[in-house]
Protein backbone atom coordinates (compact mmCIF):
# COMPACT_ATOMS: atom_id res chain seq x y z
CA UNK A 1 0.00 0.00 0.00
CA UNK A 2 1.18 3.49 -0.85
CA UNK A 3 1.19 6.34 1.64
CA UNK A 4 0.03 8.84 -0.97
CA UNK A 5 -1.04 8.54 -4.59
CA UNK A 6 -0.95 11.66 -6.74
CA UNK A 7 -3.29 11.79 -9.70
CA UNK A 8 -1.71 13.93 -12.40
CA UNK A 9 1.91 14.65 -13.40
CA UNK A 10 1.56 18.34 -14.17
CA UNK A 11 3.38 21.03 -12.22
CA UNK A 12 1.20 20.69 -9.09
CA UNK A 13 1.36 16.90 -9.00
CA UNK A 14 5.10 16.69 -9.63
CA UNK A 15 5.84 19.41 -7.07
CA UNK A 16 3.87 17.51 -4.43
CA UNK A 17 5.84 14.37 -5.31
CA UNK A 18 9.10 16.20 -4.49
CA UNK A 19 7.87 17.21 -1.04
CA UNK A 20 6.46 13.75 -0.30
CA UNK A 21 9.52 11.87 -1.50
CA UNK A 22 11.81 14.11 0.53
CA UNK A 23 9.65 13.25 3.56
CA UNK A 24 10.38 9.57 2.81
CA UNK A 25 6.81 8.74 1.92
CA UNK A 26 5.98 5.77 -0.26
CA UNK A 27 4.26 7.40 -3.22
CA UNK A 28 3.00 6.82 -6.74
CA UNK A 29 2.15 9.34 -9.45
CA UNK A 30 -0.54 8.37 -11.95
CA UNK A 31 -0.71 10.20 -15.27
CA UNK A 32 -3.30 9.46 -17.94
CA UNK A 33 -1.62 11.32 -20.76
CA UNK A 34 1.86 12.87 -20.76
CA UNK A 35 3.72 14.57 -17.91
CA UNK A 36 4.15 18.33 -17.75
CA UNK A 37 0.59 19.61 -17.91
CA UNK A 38 -0.47 22.72 -19.83
CA UNK A 39 2.83 24.56 -19.49
CA UNK A 40 4.41 22.47 -22.25
CA UNK A 41 2.36 24.51 -24.72
CA UNK A 42 3.96 27.78 -23.64
CA UNK A 43 6.80 28.94 -25.83
CA UNK A 44 8.16 31.20 -23.10
CA UNK A 45 7.81 31.43 -19.36
CA UNK A 46 9.09 34.71 -17.94
CA UNK A 47 7.19 35.08 -14.66
CA UNK A 48 8.46 32.20 -12.55
CA UNK A 49 10.59 33.54 -9.67
CA UNK A 50 14.27 32.78 -10.04
CA UNK A 51 14.07 31.79 -13.70
CA UNK A 52 14.17 34.80 -16.00
CA UNK A 53 13.37 32.94 -19.21
CA UNK A 54 12.63 29.34 -20.09
CA UNK A 55 10.37 27.45 -22.49
CA UNK A 56 7.41 25.58 -21.02
CA UNK A 57 8.82 22.31 -22.35
CA UNK A 58 12.18 22.90 -20.67
CA UNK A 59 10.52 23.82 -17.39
CA UNK A 60 8.37 20.68 -17.41
CA UNK A 61 11.30 18.51 -18.41
CA UNK A 62 13.57 19.94 -15.70
CA UNK A 63 10.90 19.24 -13.10
CA UNK A 64 10.35 15.73 -14.46
CA UNK A 65 14.09 14.98 -14.31
CA UNK A 66 14.25 16.35 -10.75
CA UNK A 67 11.41 14.03 -9.74
CA UNK A 68 12.96 11.00 -11.47
CA UNK A 69 16.31 11.68 -9.80
CA UNK A 70 14.54 11.53 -6.44
CA UNK A 71 13.25 8.09 -7.41
CA UNK A 72 9.55 8.91 -7.72
CA UNK A 73 7.50 6.17 -9.39
CA UNK A 74 5.27 7.39 -12.23
CA UNK A 75 2.78 5.13 -13.97
CA UNK A 76 0.97 6.11 -17.14
CA UNK A 77 -2.54 5.04 -16.27
CA UNK A 78 -5.80 6.95 -16.27
CA UNK A 79 -7.49 7.22 -12.87
CA UNK A 80 -11.15 6.43 -13.40
CA UNK A 81 -12.56 6.30 -9.89
CA UNK A 82 -11.74 6.83 -6.23
CA UNK A 83 -13.19 4.74 -3.44
CA UNK A 84 -13.00 6.57 -0.11
CA UNK A 85 -12.41 4.95 3.25
CA UNK A 86 -9.76 4.56 5.90
CA UNK A 87 -7.78 2.84 3.15
CA UNK A 88 -8.50 4.60 -0.12
CA UNK A 89 -8.62 2.89 -3.49
CA UNK A 90 -7.97 4.22 -6.96
CA UNK A 91 -9.25 2.32 -9.97
CA UNK A 92 -7.35 3.01 -13.21
CA UNK A 93 -7.79 1.70 -16.74
CA UNK A 94 -5.27 -1.07 -15.89
CA UNK A 95 -5.10 -1.57 -12.15
CA UNK A 96 -6.37 -0.95 -8.68
CA UNK A 97 -4.21 0.76 -6.05
CA UNK A 98 -4.54 1.25 -2.31
CA UNK A 99 -3.25 4.21 -0.34
CA UNK A 100 -3.74 6.21 2.81
CA UNK A 101 -4.09 9.58 1.14
CA UNK A 102 -4.74 11.01 -2.32
CA UNK A 103 -3.75 14.26 -4.01
CA UNK A 104 -5.86 15.10 -7.05
CA UNK A 105 -3.90 17.25 -9.50
CA UNK A 106 -5.67 16.57 -12.77
CA UNK A 107 -5.27 20.10 -14.11
CA UNK A 108 -7.25 21.45 -17.01
CA UNK A 109 -7.51 20.97 -20.74
CA UNK A 110 -8.05 23.49 -23.50
CA UNK A 111 -11.62 24.61 -23.94
CA UNK A 112 -13.10 23.85 -27.33
CA UNK A 113 -15.52 25.94 -29.33
CA UNK A 114 -17.58 22.82 -29.96
CA UNK A 115 -17.98 23.28 -33.70
CA UNK A 116 -14.40 22.68 -34.83
CA UNK A 117 -13.83 18.91 -34.74
CA UNK A 118 -13.93 18.45 -38.52
CA UNK A 119 -11.18 21.01 -39.02
CA UNK A 120 -8.74 20.16 -36.22
CA UNK A 121 -5.36 19.87 -37.92
CA UNK A 122 -6.98 21.18 -41.11
CA UNK A 123 -7.04 24.84 -40.27
CA UNK A 124 -8.02 24.80 -36.61
CA UNK A 125 -5.21 24.85 -34.06
CA UNK A 126 -4.83 25.30 -30.31
CA UNK A 127 -1.11 26.10 -30.44
CA UNK A 128 -0.03 29.20 -32.34
CA UNK A 129 3.67 28.68 -31.69
CA UNK A 130 3.46 25.08 -32.97
CA UNK A 131 1.42 25.71 -36.09
CA UNK A 132 1.83 29.41 -36.92
CA UNK A 133 4.49 28.72 -39.52
CA UNK A 134 2.03 26.73 -41.64
CA UNK A 135 0.16 30.00 -42.17
CA UNK A 136 3.04 32.17 -43.33
CA UNK A 137 1.66 35.04 -45.43
CA UNK A 138 -1.92 33.90 -44.98
CA UNK A 139 -4.96 35.36 -43.21
CA UNK A 140 -5.86 33.85 -39.85
CA UNK A 141 -8.19 34.47 -36.93
CA UNK A 142 -7.77 34.01 -33.20
CA UNK A 143 -10.70 33.56 -30.91
CA UNK A 144 -10.18 34.60 -27.29
CA UNK A 145 -9.47 37.72 -25.26
CA UNK A 146 -7.01 36.63 -22.56
CA UNK A 147 -3.23 36.64 -22.41
CA UNK A 148 -2.88 33.43 -24.42
CA UNK A 149 -4.95 34.89 -27.25
CA UNK A 150 -2.96 38.14 -27.13
CA UNK A 151 0.40 36.37 -27.13
CA UNK A 152 -0.77 34.17 -29.99
CA UNK A 153 -1.92 37.24 -31.91
CA UNK A 154 1.45 38.94 -31.41
CA UNK A 155 3.28 35.86 -32.60
CA UNK A 156 1.02 35.37 -35.63
CA UNK A 157 1.04 39.06 -36.62
CA UNK A 158 4.73 38.69 -37.39
CA UNK A 159 4.17 35.66 -39.63
CA UNK A 160 0.73 36.08 -41.18
CA UNK A 161 -0.59 38.61 -43.62
CA UNK A 162 -3.69 39.50 -41.59
CA UNK A 163 -4.78 38.54 -38.08
CA UNK A 164 -8.36 38.91 -36.86
CA UNK A 165 -8.93 38.72 -33.11
CA UNK A 166 -12.45 37.64 -32.30
CA UNK A 167 -13.64 38.49 -28.80
CA UNK A 168 -17.04 37.97 -27.24
CA UNK A 169 -17.24 41.19 -25.25
CA UNK A 170 -16.17 44.77 -25.85
CA UNK A 171 -12.97 44.38 -23.82
CA UNK A 172 -9.83 42.29 -23.70
CA UNK A 173 -9.14 40.38 -20.51
CA UNK A 174 -5.37 40.24 -20.87
CA UNK A 175 -2.52 42.43 -19.60
CA UNK A 176 -2.45 46.09 -20.66
CA UNK A 177 1.12 45.81 -21.92
CA UNK A 178 0.07 43.10 -24.37
CA UNK A 179 -3.11 44.88 -25.45
CA UNK A 180 -1.21 48.08 -26.26
CA UNK A 181 1.36 46.14 -28.23
CA UNK A 182 -1.16 44.18 -30.24
CA UNK A 183 -3.26 47.24 -31.10
CA UNK A 184 -0.17 48.92 -32.54
CA UNK A 185 0.15 46.27 -35.25
CA UNK A 186 -1.30 47.38 -38.60
CA UNK A 187 -2.25 43.90 -39.77
CA UNK A 188 -4.37 43.13 -36.70
CA UNK A 189 -8.12 43.75 -36.70
CA UNK A 190 -10.22 43.20 -33.58
CA UNK A 191 -13.81 42.04 -33.96
CA UNK A 192 -15.50 43.00 -30.68
CA UNK A 193 -18.82 41.56 -29.45
CA UNK A 194 -18.34 38.69 -31.85
CA UNK A 195 -18.83 34.94 -31.73
CA UNK A 196 -17.69 32.30 -34.17
CA UNK A 197 -20.95 30.62 -35.16
CA UNK A 198 -19.90 28.30 -37.99
CA UNK A 199 -16.91 27.03 -39.93
CA UNK A 200 -16.78 26.33 -43.66
CA UNK A 201 -14.41 24.68 -46.12
CA UNK A 202 -14.41 21.62 -48.38
CA UNK A 203 -11.50 19.81 -46.81
CA UNK A 204 -9.54 22.51 -45.03
CA UNK A 205 -10.97 25.53 -43.27
CA UNK A 206 -11.70 28.36 -45.71
CA UNK A 207 -13.96 30.79 -43.89
CA UNK A 208 -15.65 31.39 -40.57
CA UNK A 209 -19.06 32.78 -39.81
CA UNK A 210 -19.39 35.58 -37.26
CA UNK A 211 -22.58 36.18 -35.22
CA UNK A 212 -24.69 34.12 -37.68
CA UNK A 213 -24.34 37.16 -39.88
CA UNK A 214 -21.28 37.46 -42.10
CA UNK A 215 -18.24 35.42 -43.14
CA UNK A 216 -14.55 36.20 -43.12
CA UNK A 217 -12.08 34.30 -45.28
CA UNK A 218 -9.25 32.75 -43.28
CA UNK A 219 -6.94 29.76 -43.70
CA UNK A 220 -6.41 29.27 -40.00
CA UNK A 221 -8.38 29.61 -36.79
CA UNK A 222 -6.48 29.58 -33.50
CA UNK A 223 -8.56 28.85 -30.44
CA UNK A 224 -7.50 30.37 -27.11
CA UNK A 225 -10.70 30.59 -25.09
CA UNK A 226 -9.41 29.30 -21.80
CA UNK A 227 -9.40 25.95 -20.14
CA UNK A 228 -11.75 23.50 -18.51
CA UNK A 229 -11.23 20.98 -15.70
CA UNK A 230 -12.19 17.34 -16.05
CA UNK A 231 -13.17 16.01 -12.64
CA UNK A 232 -16.41 14.27 -13.50
CA UNK A 233 -15.07 10.88 -12.45
CA UNK A 234 -14.60 12.13 -8.87
CA UNK A 235 -17.89 13.96 -8.44
CA UNK A 236 -19.67 11.14 -6.64
CA UNK A 237 -17.48 11.63 -3.58
CA UNK A 238 -15.74 14.97 -3.99
CA UNK A 239 -17.49 18.36 -3.95
CA UNK A 240 -17.14 20.11 -7.27
CA UNK A 241 -18.37 23.58 -8.23
CA UNK A 242 -20.67 24.38 -11.14
CA UNK A 243 -17.71 24.86 -13.49
CA UNK A 244 -16.19 21.49 -12.62
CA UNK A 245 -13.42 22.65 -10.27
CA UNK A 246 -12.82 20.72 -7.06
CA UNK A 247 -13.85 22.81 -4.08
CA UNK A 248 -11.06 23.62 -1.62
CA UNK A 249 -9.49 26.63 0.07
CA UNK A 250 -5.80 27.47 0.15
CA UNK A 251 -5.17 24.50 2.46
CA UNK A 252 -6.03 22.23 -0.50
CA UNK A 253 -8.38 20.09 1.63
CA UNK A 254 -11.41 18.63 -0.13
CA UNK A 255 -14.63 17.63 1.64
CA UNK A 256 -13.12 14.17 2.30
CA UNK A 257 -10.48 13.59 4.97
CA UNK A 258 -7.16 12.60 3.46
CA UNK A 259 -8.08 13.62 -0.10
CA UNK A 260 -6.40 16.80 -1.23
CA UNK A 261 -6.50 18.83 -4.43
CA UNK A 262 -3.68 20.83 -6.01
CA UNK A 263 -3.19 23.06 -9.01
CA UNK A 264 -5.45 24.26 -11.80
CA UNK A 265 -8.23 21.76 -11.04
CA UNK A 266 -8.94 23.46 -7.68
CA UNK A 267 -11.33 26.38 -7.14
CA UNK A 268 -9.03 29.41 -7.06
CA UNK A 269 -8.63 32.89 -8.46
CA UNK A 270 -5.22 32.66 -10.09
CA UNK A 271 -4.09 29.70 -12.18
CA UNK A 272 -0.38 30.13 -12.81
CA UNK A 273 2.75 28.02 -12.78
CA UNK A 274 3.73 29.50 -9.42
CA UNK A 275 0.32 28.85 -7.83
CA UNK A 276 0.32 25.26 -9.14
CA UNK A 277 3.72 24.68 -7.57
CA UNK A 278 2.52 26.34 -4.37
CA UNK A 279 -0.54 24.07 -4.20
CA UNK A 280 1.68 21.05 -4.75
CA UNK A 281 3.78 21.96 -1.72
CA UNK A 282 0.74 22.69 0.47
CA UNK A 283 -1.18 19.55 -0.51
CA UNK A 284 1.91 17.41 0.07
CA UNK A 285 2.51 18.95 3.49
CA UNK A 286 -1.12 18.38 4.47
CA UNK A 287 -0.95 14.79 3.18
CA UNK A 288 2.24 14.18 5.19
CA UNK A 289 0.45 15.45 8.31
CA UNK A 290 -2.59 13.29 7.58
CA UNK A 291 -0.60 10.12 6.91
CA UNK A 292 1.60 10.75 9.97
CA UNK A 293 -1.44 11.10 12.18
CA UNK A 294 -2.76 7.71 11.07
CA UNK A 295 0.15 5.70 12.45
CA UNK B 1 14.14 6.91 -35.37
CA UNK B 2 15.27 7.34 -38.93
CA UNK B 3 15.75 10.96 -39.92
CA UNK B 4 13.67 11.55 -43.02
CA UNK B 5 14.12 14.10 -45.78
CA UNK B 6 12.95 14.79 -49.34
CA UNK B 7 15.34 12.14 -50.68
CA UNK B 8 14.63 9.12 -48.48
CA UNK B 9 10.96 9.76 -47.58
CA UNK B 10 9.27 7.77 -50.38
CA UNK B 11 11.45 4.76 -49.94
CA UNK B 12 10.70 4.78 -46.20
CA UNK B 13 6.91 4.89 -46.49
CA UNK B 14 6.80 2.32 -49.31
CA UNK B 15 8.43 -0.38 -47.21
CA UNK B 16 6.65 -3.72 -46.73
CA UNK B 17 6.43 -3.04 -42.98
CA UNK B 18 4.19 -0.41 -41.40
CA UNK B 19 5.93 2.96 -41.30
CA UNK B 20 5.29 5.63 -38.72
CA UNK B 21 6.26 9.23 -39.51
CA UNK B 22 6.54 11.93 -36.84
CA UNK B 23 6.06 15.37 -38.44
CA UNK B 24 7.72 17.78 -36.03
CA UNK B 25 9.63 21.03 -35.66
CA UNK B 26 12.19 22.28 -33.16
CA UNK B 27 9.98 25.20 -32.10
CA UNK B 28 7.13 22.95 -30.96
CA UNK B 29 6.96 21.95 -27.26
CA UNK B 30 4.39 19.15 -27.63
CA UNK B 31 6.59 17.66 -30.40
CA UNK B 32 9.44 17.38 -27.90
CA UNK B 33 7.12 15.63 -25.45
CA UNK B 34 5.96 13.03 -27.96
CA UNK B 35 9.46 12.23 -29.30
CA UNK B 36 10.58 10.03 -26.35
CA UNK B 37 7.22 8.20 -26.45
CA UNK B 38 7.84 7.29 -30.09
CA UNK B 39 11.35 6.16 -29.23
CA UNK B 40 9.93 3.83 -26.57
CA UNK B 41 7.38 2.43 -29.02
CA UNK B 42 10.11 1.89 -31.58
CA UNK B 43 11.83 -0.45 -29.12
CA UNK B 44 8.60 -2.31 -28.37
CA UNK B 45 7.27 -2.66 -31.92
CA UNK B 46 10.05 -4.29 -33.89
CA UNK B 47 7.79 -4.89 -36.90
CA UNK B 48 7.21 -1.18 -37.43
CA UNK B 49 9.53 1.41 -39.00
CA UNK B 50 9.81 4.72 -37.16
CA UNK B 51 10.99 7.95 -38.78
CA UNK B 52 10.81 11.66 -38.16
CA UNK B 53 10.51 14.54 -40.58
CA UNK B 54 11.33 18.12 -39.66
CA UNK B 55 8.56 20.16 -41.31
CA UNK B 56 10.79 23.24 -41.31
CA UNK B 57 12.12 23.56 -44.83
CA UNK B 58 10.43 20.45 -46.23
CA UNK B 59 7.62 20.38 -48.81
CA UNK B 60 6.55 16.87 -47.82
CA UNK B 61 4.40 18.07 -44.92
CA UNK B 62 2.60 20.38 -47.37
CA UNK B 63 2.03 17.47 -49.76
CA UNK B 64 0.41 15.43 -47.00
CA UNK B 65 -1.67 18.37 -45.75
CA UNK B 66 0.05 18.65 -42.39
CA UNK B 67 -1.04 21.96 -40.81
CA UNK B 68 -0.62 21.11 -37.15
CA UNK B 69 2.22 19.46 -35.26
CA UNK B 70 2.96 17.03 -33.84
CA UNK B 71 1.22 14.94 -36.50
CA UNK B 72 1.84 11.22 -36.57
CA UNK B 73 1.03 9.39 -39.81
CA UNK B 74 0.99 5.63 -40.27
CA UNK B 75 1.81 4.40 -43.78
CA UNK B 76 1.26 1.01 -45.35
CA UNK B 77 3.02 0.48 -48.68
CA UNK B 78 2.91 4.18 -49.40
CA UNK B 79 -0.67 4.88 -48.34
CA UNK B 80 -1.68 6.85 -45.25
CA UNK B 81 -3.81 4.55 -43.13
CA UNK B 82 -3.97 6.57 -39.90
CA UNK B 83 -3.32 10.15 -38.81
CA UNK B 84 -3.08 11.55 -35.29
CA UNK B 85 -2.70 15.23 -34.46
CA UNK B 86 -1.51 16.64 -31.14
CA UNK B 87 0.04 15.19 -28.02
CA UNK B 88 -1.38 11.79 -27.08
CA UNK B 89 -0.44 9.20 -24.48
CA UNK B 90 1.79 6.22 -25.21
CA UNK B 91 -1.11 3.75 -24.98
CA UNK B 92 -3.23 5.81 -27.31
CA UNK B 93 -0.40 6.14 -29.82
CA UNK B 94 0.27 2.42 -29.68
CA UNK B 95 -3.39 1.72 -30.44
CA UNK B 96 -3.33 4.15 -33.34
CA UNK B 97 -0.25 2.49 -34.83
CA UNK B 98 -1.59 -1.03 -34.37
CA UNK B 99 -5.02 0.12 -35.61
CA UNK B 100 -6.80 -1.16 -32.50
Amino acid sequence: MYDVIIIGAGIAGLTSSIYLKRANKNILVLEGNVYGGQIINSSRVENYPGISKITGYEFANNLYNQVKELGVEIKYEMALRIIDGNIKKIITNNNKYECKSIIIATGVTKRKLGIENKYIGKGVSYCATCDGNFYKGKDVAIVGSGNTALEDALYLSNICSKVYIIIRSSNFKGDEILIDEILSHNNVEVLYNSNVTNLFGDNNLERIEINNDYNIDVDGLFIAIGQVPDNDCFKEIIDIDEKGYIKALEDCKTNKDGIFVAGDCRTKKLRQLVTAASDGAIAATEAIKYVGGKK
Amino acid sequence: MKILNDINFNEFINDEKLSVVDFYADWCGPCKMIAPILEELEKELSDVNFGKLNVDGSDISFKYGVMSIPTIMVFKKGDVIKTSTGLVSKDELKNIILNK
